[in-house]
C-alpha cells in the first residue's frame, strides 16, 4: 500500500476530501458574511441559522411538495433570501446608523429565535435527506474512491464562489455595490437606490448560506443545531482571511478546511480546535489577517 | 460602543430638569432599601434561587465593566465564568482547599485565561475583537470537553462547600447565602471603585474617543487589557461561587450560549450602569426559572428579548429609568 508521511494514502486522501468538503462550506459561508459585512457593516450572526434554514427548506419541500433536490437547490436560497429581505427591510435597516455591534446583537437574537423555533417543532435530532439518485454511488479515481455527491459539492461550491466573485468584481451591479461600500451617500446622489442595494445584498448573503445548507443536507443530517456549530468556526475563518477581500474569504475557507482535515490524520484530538489555533497564530503574526488591509 | 452617546435619541432631552431637593438622600435610601431587601430575601424566596441570581448578577456586572465602561463587546465571557467554576471545583474537591482559597484559585485561573485571550483578541478592534473572543472561548470549550480534570460531559460533581476559613460551615444554605451575598457586594464595590478611579476615567475616555486618548499619550491597549483581565477575574469570582453553590461545574457554563446570555442580561438591564446588569440578570434568571417547567424553549424568548432590546430600548431598563425625567431629577447620571 502506498504510504504518505507514514499514513496510508487512502486514509490521507479520505481526510483531505473531508477537509475539502468542510472547506467548501466554510468558503461559501465566509463569502456570504464578507459580502454582507462589506456593504452593511453588519456581522450576520444569523448566517448559521440561514444555512440551517436552507437545509430545512429542502427537507420540507421534499416532504410536503415532493420537490426534487435540484429544484430545492434553486428554490431554497430564494425562499431564505426573501425572508432575509423582509427582516432587513423591517428591522435590520433601522440599525445601520448605530454602532455596528447592535447589528451583531440583533442577528444573534434572530438566530436564537429561528433555532429555538425549529427545535421546538422538529426536535434536536438530525433528519436524513437523501442525495439525488444521479449522484449516488462512487467513482474509483485509482488512488481513492470518491463518492460522487462529495465531488459534486466541491465543484458546485467552487462554481458558486467564483460566480459570486465575478458578480461583485466584474458586473455593473457589482460596481454599484463596491461603490456603495466606499461612499454610500455619493452613490445615492448619483441616483442609485442604495437602500434597495442593501436589501439585495443581505438577501444574497443569506441565499448563499441557504445554498450551502442544501448542499450540506445529504452529507450531514438536517438538524436545527447544524448552523450554530459551524458559524463560530466560520467567524474564525473570517478573522483569518480578513473581510476586506471576497477572494480572500473564499481561499481562506478552503485552506482552513483542508488544514482541519489534515489535522484529523496526524493529530485527531486537535481537529476541533486547529482553526482557532491558526486564527490565534495569524493574529499574533499578522493582525490584519491574511488578506486584510485594515486592522 | 453601546452607549448613550452612540444613540441619536440620547441627546434629545438635554434640558436638565430641576434636581429634586432631597436627591442625594433618596439615592442613598434606594441603595439601602435594596440592601435590606437582599438581607431579608431568603425569608420569602428559595435561597438557592437567590444565590444563582447573585452569581449571575455579579457575572453580568463584571461583563459590563468591559462593555459599558470600556466599550469592548466580548462574546467569550463564558470561558472565564465556566473556567473558574472548573478551577474552583477542582481545587475544592481534589486538592481539598477551603472555599475562599478554592474561589481564589478560580479567580486567578480566570484572570490568567483573560490575560491570554485579551492579549490575542486586542490585536484587532470592534467587530473583529468580538468574533475573536467568541472563537477563543469556543476553543476553551473544546479544551474543557477533552481535558481530563473536567470529566467531559459529566463535569465535576459533588463539590464540597467546605468550611469558610476552616471555621464556618457553608453546608447550611442560609450561611452560604450570606457568604454569597457578601462576596457579591464586595465584587460590586470593587467594580464601583474601579469605574470611578483614574484608571476607570481613562477607560471611559477610550470608549468615547480612542484616538484622542492615544494622542494624549495613553497606551490604550494596555488599559484595555487591564480592563479585560479585571473583568475576567470578576467573572471568575462569580463562576467560582456558582460552582460552590450548586456543588458542580459543567460544560453548560463554558458554552457560547452562556456568553450570549450575559450579553443579554447587561443589554436588558442597561449597558454602562452599575445596577443595570444586576436587574437584567434577575429578570433573565427568573424567566428561565419560570420557563424551566414548561417545554417551551427558552431560546425563543431570549432571542425575542434580544431583538426587542436592540430595536426599541437600547438603554435597557435601568438606563431608561436613569434617562427619564424622574431619574434625572433624582440625580442619576445615565452617562455613568
Amino acid at each position: 500500500m502506498t504510504m504518505i508521511f507514514g499514513i496510508p494514502l487512502q486514509a490521507f486522501m479520505g481526510q483531505l476530501l473531508i477537509g475539502l468538503i468542510n472547506g467548501s462550506f466554510y468558503a461559501l459561508l465566509s463569502l456570504g458574511l464578507a459580502v454582507i459585512f462589506g456593504l452593511l457593516r453588519v456581522i450576520n450572526f444569523a448566517h448559521g441559522a440561514q444555512y440551517m434554514l436552507g437545509a430545512f427548506a429542502a427537507l420540507l419541500l421534499a416532504m410536503y411538495g415532493g420537490v426534487s433536490y435540484w429544484v430545492a437547490l434553486l428554490l431554497a436560497p430564494v425562499i431564505v433570501g426573501l425572508t432575509a429581505a423582509v427582516v432587513e427591510k423591517t428591522m435590520l435597516s433601522r440599525l445601520y446608523k448605530l454602532d455596528h455591534l447592535y447589528g451583531l446583537l440583533f442577528t444573534f437574537g434572530l438566530a436564537l429565535v429561528i433555532e429555538g423555533t425549529f427545535r421546538y417543532f422538529f426536535g434536536a435530532s438530525g433528519k436524513p435527506y437523501p442525495a439525488p439518485s444521479a449522484l449516488s454511488g462512487a467513482s474509483n479515481l485509482g488512488f481513492m474512491v470518491l463518492p460522487n455527491y462529495r465531488g459534486w459539492v466541491v465543484v458546485a461550491s467552487l462554481a458558486v464562489c467564483i460566480a459570486t466573485w465575478a458578480l461583485i468584481e466584474r458586473t455593473k451591479l457589482g460596481a454599484y455595490l463596491r461603490a456603495a461600500t466606499e461612499n454610500p451617500s455619493l452613490v445615492q446622489a448619483f441616483g442609485i437606490n442604495v437602500p434597495l442595494l442593501l436589501t439585495l445584498t443581505y438577501a444574497l448573503g443569506a441565499g448563499l448560506a441557504a445554498f450551502a445548507g442544501v448542499l450540506a443536507a445529504p452529507i450531514y443530517q438536517v438538524s436545527p443545531l447544524m448552523g450554530s456549530n459551524i458559524i463560530i468556526v466560520v467567524f474564525a475563518v473570517v478573522v483569518v482571511g480578513g473581510m476586506g477581500s471576497i477572494m480572500g474569504a473564499i481561499v481562506t475557507g478552503y485552506l482552513l478546511g483542508i488544514a482541519e482535515g489534515l489535522t484529523k490524520v496526524f493529530y485527531p484530538e486537535a481537529s476541533n480546535i486547529v482553526i482557532f489555533v491558526i486564527m490565534a497564530i495569524v493574529l499574533i503574526l499578522r493582525p490584519a489577517g491574511l488578506f486584510g488591509k485594515d486592522v | 460602543m453601546a452607549h448613550a452617546h452612540s444613540n441619536p435619541e440620547a441627546t434629545a432631552g438635554t434640558d436638565a430638569p430641576a434636581p429634586h431637593p432631597q436627591a442625594a438622600r433618596i439615592r442613598i435610601a434606594i441603595v439601602l432599601a435594596l440592601l435590606m431587601l437582599a438581607l431579608i430575601a431568603p425569608l420569602g424566596v428559595y435561597p438557592i434561587f437567590l444565590m444563582k441570581l447573585l452569581c449571575f448578577a455579579l457575572f453580568a456586572a463584571a461583563f459590563n465593566l468591559l462593555l459599558g465602561y470600556t466599550g469592548l463587546l466580548s462574546f467569550g465571557h463564558a470561558a472565564f465564568f465556566g473556567g473558574s467554576a472548573y478551577f474552583t471545583a477542582h481545587a475544592a474537591k481534589v486538592w481539598g482547599f477551603t472555599p475562599e482559597l478554592a474561589i481564589l484559585t478560580g479567580v486567578i485561573g480566570a484572570a490568567g485565561l483573560g490575560l491570554v485571550i485579551g492579549l490575542i483578541a486586542l490585536r484587532r478592534q470592534g467587530i473583529y475583537f468580538t468574533m475573536i473572543t467568541l472563537a477563543l472561548a469556543q476553543m476553551f470549550y473544546f479544551f474543557c470537553l477533552q481535558a481530563g480534570f473536567t470529566h467531559g460531559e459529566d463535569g465535576i460533581q459533588s463539590v464540597p462547600r467546605g468550611h469558610l476559613f476552616g471555621l464556618i460551615d457553608l453546608s447550611h444554605t442560609l450561611t452560604m447565602y450570606y457568604f454569597v451575598l457578601a462576596v457579591f457586594l464586595i465584587g460590586i464595590l470593587v467594580i464601583w471603585r474601579f469605574v470611578n478611579s483614574p484608571f476607570g476615567m481613562i477607560l471611559k475616555s477610550i470608549r468615547e474617543n480612542e484616538n484622542r486618548a492615544i494622542s494624549l499619550g495613553y497606551s490604550v491597549t494596555r488599559y484595555k487589557l487591564g480592563a479585560f483581565v479585571m473583568s475576567a477575574a470578576l467573572a471568575g469570582l462569580a463562576g467560582g461561587m456558582k460552582a460552590l453553590v450548586f456543588q458542580f461545574a459543567t460544560l453548560t457554563d463554558v458554552t457560547w450560549q452562556m456568553s450570549g446570555e450575559v450579553v443579554l442580561m447587561t443589554l436588558l438591564g442597561g449597558i454602562g450602569t452599575l445596577l443595570g446588569p444586576v436587574f437584567g440578570a434577575g429578570l433573565i434568571v427568573t424567566l428561565q426559572n419560570y420557563l424551566a417547567t414548561s417545554n417551551f424553549p427558552v431560546t425563543i424568548i431570549t432571542g425575542l428579548v434580544f431583538m426587542v432590546c436592540v430595536l426599541l430600548f437600547r438603554r435597557g431598563l435601568v438606563g431608561e429609568f436613569y434617562a427619564s425625567r424622574l431619574g434625572r431629577r433624582l440625580g442619576f447620571n445615565p452617562e455613568n
